[in-house]
């Protein structure tokens, strides 16, 4: 019995450590989703495809030219980057009325766009990133632990470090977060900001990029595995306050843990659905989500 | 003006109703009984979103639930197949109801985006508890309904004798030209109750409430509206429709899986259908869908499954959004509107013009106007 009970105790500890480790690369791919929810008022339906798109960019960079992982993500994320600004020149900002409602529909439509591609592309085989971390492990707290989710979270707070210089350290952070906190007024004081929201969704989009490596090298994937990310990172994104990249954050490591351990307590078929229903019970309390701000009348 | 309208109605009812005996090929009904069930889950849509301005992408929740409704009462009651399951339509349409006005409840709490996103997150959960609840969806294994035989009974040799005197061949050449016959025209009637309520609706004080609810909720709850009630009761009727299309395509498609039964691209599809035809319009999710169904079903039977449909899906999406954001109903009645002034009088013309919605402004926002004068 007490063996028994020991057990279970290793393998919560086992499943929150996990959850911690891959709700990093989560909340790597939810900010990107509130960077440019918070910055433009719109959201990324498509930042699911776009995880998939990156995730396959590292498949292919891996399998014809060798490169490693983590360095392709040079080579990934400045191409993601640049896909990103022109997905939003090209269909966001044609846009005119009701930009919040439109914009879901339109990255819908891109988001079918890059799935059928990549099913042309690729066909609906699943398929997983190969590398020796992703094999190899080593001994933590009682249980092996592959050394990709490490490095994943190394990546995931290297990255999120990076953001959050970016934000609050240069010139260019300071337009960002003024045009965030409220778009016309950082327009007055000259805040060129429709350049600024091309850079966010930018970067928005690296991030999907460098978030789909590291989701790719812990689960086989295929092109539909979008849905699945999206309806993730839209619940985390919600749960944490939209627009707040700290509560992104909070809201991925929770989600990851919740997932981990109720697959251990209870089974592994619940865990995502008591993630959602868990959603759905916050939002009847606090609808703006954890760190999100109350609306105002908006017209 | 008004007996042209009427006139024209008919004669497309008349159409409707004549479709199958002027093309019996099973391939054409196949795609037309499809064609009719979208049309009629659209305006089911519509009658929530066009007219509130709430844009829900999850509908496919309340397609499931019918879906599943039906294939579950046919096997716990051991119905064979015949025409018995048409008759639980309604029954699998108010099971959609009832999630729809627990779900609604809880998903009207918010406004705007975030109501669009829980939308999107309560499909997710109904499409993992179809997963998951093994003992009542059998899980990804998936349903099978029962296999409806009606070539030998009284209505199908009937209309085998109506189909040789119409076309003058032996309709025993195409296998299966019965098959489909029952089924468009369950679907057509379906399709005609959601444009009779969509257009009741639109022309009701209730309609006119969903309608202030649009275009300002504050402002519409400080006249008076009963905003909340309002809303969820729409939102009731367009699960009980979209249920009501869930069962029928159900019983049509003979066995139903978690992901077909709850598919994601049904909840854009029927967005695309309404957006393309003209949202919160009677007849626009109508011709949306008889625009858009045929041609995917075309590309479907031309390339398969394959990744080619969901690239020119998503890439006619992004044009009809971006060029057409207010679709063609609305378009082609403000270029109407002109053309019948440039043919009365010049000075009319410009009264028109003046009159005509900005750019900002959807075109149908004017109707009201119209309606009340």
């Amino acid at each position: 019995m007490k063996e028994k009970r020991r057990l279970i105790v290793g393998l919560i500890v086992e499943a929150i450590i996990t959850g911690l480790l891959t709700g990093g690369v989560y909340a790597l791919m939810a900010s990107g989703l509130t960077l440019v929810f918070g910055v433009m008022d719109i959201i990324n339906i498509g930042q699911g495809a776009l995880v998939i798109l990156g995730a396959y960019l590292s498949y292919v960079l891996e399998q014809n030219l060798h490169v490693d992982l983590f360095v392709g993500l040079l080579i990934t994320m400045p191409v993601m980057f640049g896909l990103g600004v022109l997905i939003e020149l090209l269909f966001i900002r044609p846009i005119r009325r009701d930009r919040t409602m439109f914009s879901i529909l339109v990255t819908f439509g891109v988001a079918l766009i890059i799935e059928g591609v990549l099913n042309l592309i690729f066909s609906a085989d699943y398929v997983q990133l190969h590398a020796w971390y992703i094999t190899a492990s080593f001994p933590v707290a009682g249980f092996y632990l592959a050394y990709i989710y490490v490095f994943g979270f190394l990546l995931a707070v290297v990255l999120l470090g990076g953001l959050y210089l970016l934000l609050y350290r240069t010139k260019f952070g300071h337009s960002l977060r003024a045009t965030m906190q409220n778009r016309t007024a950082a327009e007055l004081v000259g805040i060129d900001v429709e350049r600024v929201s091309a850079l966010a969704f930018g970067i928005g989009v690296a991030l999907a990029a460098a978030g789909g490596m590291a989701f790719g090298a812990t689960t086989a994937f295929n092109a539909n595995s979008a849905y699945d990310l999206i309806s993730r990172l839209l619940a985390i994104i919600i749960f944490g306050g939209m627009g707040s990249l700290q509560g992104a954050l909070i809201a991925s490591l929770g989600m990851l843990v919740i997932e981990d351990v109720t697959s251990v307590v209870w089974s592994p078929v619940w865990a995502s659905t008591v993630f959602f229903i868990l959603l759905i019970i916050i939002l009847l309390v606090r609808p703006q989500g954890l760190l999100g701000q109350v609306g105002g009348r908006k017209q | 003006m008004r007996i042209f309208k009427t006139v024209g109605l008919l004669v497309l009812l008349v159409l409707a109703i004549g479709f199958p005996l002027l093309f019996p090929n099973p391939a054409v009904t196949t795609i037309a009984v499809f064609t009719l069930l979208f049309a009629a889950a659209t305006t089911g849509w519509n009658i929530f979103s066009g007219y509130t301005g709430y844009i829900a992408l999850g509908h496919a929740a309340y397609f499931g639930v019918g879906a599943y409704t039906l294939a579950i009462l046919c096997q716990d009651w051991h119905i064979a197949g015949g025409y018995i399951p048409f008759l639980l339509v309604p029954l699998a349409g108010l099971a959609a109801a009832a999630a729809g006005a627990v779900l609604g409840w809880i998903a009207l709490r918010v406004r705007r985006h975030t109501f669009v996103v829980i939308t999107i997150a309560m499909f997710f959960i109904l499409q993992l508890l179809a997963y998951n609840l093994i003992g009542l969806t059998n899980g990804s294994i998936g349903l099978s309904l029962p296999i409806p035989d009606w070539s030998t009974d009284f209505l199908s040799t009937q209309l085998e004798q109506l189909l040789v005197g119409l076309q003058g061949i032996a309709p025993r050449d195409w296998t299966g030209i019965f098959f489909n016959i029952p089924f468009y025209y369950v679907a057509l009637v379906v399709l005609l109750l959601a444009i009779a309520i969509s257009w009741w609706v639109r022309h009701s004080k209730y309609g006119l409430g969903l309608l202030a609810i649009r275009d300002d909720e504050d402002r519409a709850l400080g006249l008076g509206v009963k905003a909340g009630p309002s809303k969820l009761a729409a939102f009731v009727i367009s699960a009980l429709i979209v249920g009501m299309v869930g069962a029928v395509w159900a019983y049509f498609i003979e066995s139903i899986f978690p992901f077909s039964a709850f598919d994601a691209t049904f909840d854009v599809a029927i967005a695309l259908m309404a957006f393309m035809g003209g949202l919160g319009t009677i007849a626009g999710p109508v011709l949306g869908a008889l625009l858009l169904e045929p041609t995917q079903q075309y590309f479907t039977l031309q390339y398969g499954q394959s990744g080619y449909y969901l690239v020119i899906y998503g890439a006619l999406f992004l044009v009809v959004i971006l060029l057409l954001p207010q679709g063609v109903i609305p378009t082609l009645r403000a270029r109407w509107a002109i053309f019948q002034a440039s043919l009365s009088q010049q000075q009319e013309t410009e009264n028109i013009k003046a009159t005509m919605p900005k750019q900002d402004r959807p075109a149908y926002a004017k109707e009201e106007e119209n309606i009340n004068s």
